[in-house]
């Protein structure tokens, strides 16, 4: 086996501070199976009690968008009336 | 061709404006090699610094003198662990495999800060390295969160939130010592000569000699220059020596209005510029001993990276003839 194929598999963490919000990305870290990767990613990522739920995603399984296509798929300048300013409503009606 | 020259230079132009505008670059965005390049040297430098600097700590974590210093030290060089961990995984974004940066590592054809080429003969080294060394990694690494690479950034954001810590832990050591016995004094004392120069010489080469400063501040990797970083250091450090009653070992120190463009900072010495360079080519005082214990962890490890593999491998099977 060559060093490289050696290379343990690269596992995306995320992390929840707290119930009630989302877990969030915090970096990466290198492990063989799903048990090391929690593990790593708590040694790594949750020193300090960041949090109370930790996921690791293969980083190799998440699909991402073509940063070229940035553009056409996030615009939305041509759709302000998505938008609740874009409605005009009589200023005494009050908070709308 | 001349399309595809014109495409490169209109990307080089939009990189160039988005750093500007203070927008920060993702890994898969466009960036000139040279940029990426760049990084990969400097994450990976980086990297193998938190990484080797756990060595001359180590030294000390079965001979701390009390419990509470042991758990604070053990803490202390777990975070740098952690540090070089956060590090590598941002340079990997760029396209720089782990194992190539470990083989480098061990090859010794990638560098590492030549502070940790600096033995740690005494307990009060290890107050000293907390103080001074962590102090310039401080000052360095603060304005790195606000560089334009954004994995990098968010790492450097991370480190510095935990990096306070070892500054504080590192100057009561030297309260502590400075407060004790006569023997404590002169032993913190002697460490404070024995690291303030390699602490100095942390910022790099000066201004004049320093060769990659022009692009990396164009690129806002770097926002301030050696030189200035090396100011501000001295200026923090001079009266917090003289609050516990060291002395700097600089006799050339002294106060000078004009620096700081008038707002005072303190000169200081000439600094031994052959000392950097003879211990970054290889000949300080640890840097065989450093690169061999790197390499014996390495080897020693091996059966458990292979154990590892080996489990994983045999419990995917099972889980495959399982289906």
């Amino acid at each position: 086996m060559t060093e490289e194929e050696k290379e343990t598999s690269l596992w995306e963490v995320f992390i929840q501070p707290k119930n009630g919000l989302s877990h969030r990305h915090c970096g990466s870290i290198h492990a063989s199976d799903r048990e090391m990767a929690i593990l790593a990613a708590r040694n790594v990522y949750a020193r300090r009690g960041e949090g109370q739920s930790i996921w690791v995603v293969k980083s190799t399984d998440i699909v991402s968008s073509d940063p070229d296509k940035k553009e056409e798929i996030f615009s939305s300048d041509d759709k302000i009336y998505r938008h609740p300013t874009f409605y005009d409503v009589p200023d005494d009606v009050g908070h709308m | 061709m001349k399309k595809i020259k014109m495409k490169e230079t209109n990307l080089i132009d939009d990189f160039q404006q988005k750093i500007d505008r203070d927008e920060k670059i993702e890994p898969k965005d466009f960036m000139p090699e040279a940029y990426r390049k760049t990084l990969i040297r400097q994450i990976g430098q980086h990297a193998h610094s938190e990484v080797v600097g756990m060595l001359p700590e180590g030294n000390w974590i079965t001979r701390a003198p009390t419990l509470k210093r042991k758990l604070s030290l053990l803490a202390k060089v777990q975070d740098e662990a952690g540090h070089g961990l956060y590090l590598y995984c941002a340079a990997e974004t760029l396209g720089k495999s782990r194992m190539e940066m470990t083989q480098e590592l061990l090859s010794g054809k990638a560098k590492y800060s030549s502070i940790f080429n600096y033995p740690t003969p005494t307990w009060a080294d290890i107050g000293a390295i907390g103080w001074l060394v962590d102090g310039a990694a401080i000052m360095n690494q603060i304005p790195l969160c606000r560089c334009s690479y954004g994995p990098y950034a968010r790492a450097m954001i991370r480190i510095c939130k935990e990096e306070s810590f070892h500054q504080r832990q590192g100057y009561e050591i030297m309260i502590t010592l400075a407060k004790g016995t006569k023997e404590q004094k002169d032993m913190a004392q002697r460490a404070l000569n024995r690291w303030w120069w390699p602490s100095v010489m942390m910022f790099g080469p000066p201004d004049a000699d320093s060769t990659n400063t022009e692009d990396s501040v164009k690129w806002k990797i770097k926002r301030y220059t050696n030189d200035e970083l090396r100011q501000k250091f001295v200026d923090a450090i001079v009266p917090q020596a003289k609050k516990i009653g060291l002395v700097v070992p600089d006799k050339n120190l002294k106060w000078d209005k004009k620096r700081n463009n008038g707002a005072g900072g303190y000169a200081y010495g000439k600094i031994d510029w052959d000392e950097f360079w003879r211990v970054i080519k290889g000949d300080g005082p640890m840097n065989n001993e450093r690169l061999s214990a790197k390499k014996r962890a390495w080897d020693e490890g091996n059966w458990v990276r292979e154990a590892a593999r080996a489990h994983a491998l045999k419990k995917q099977t099972a889980l495959q003839a399982a289906e």
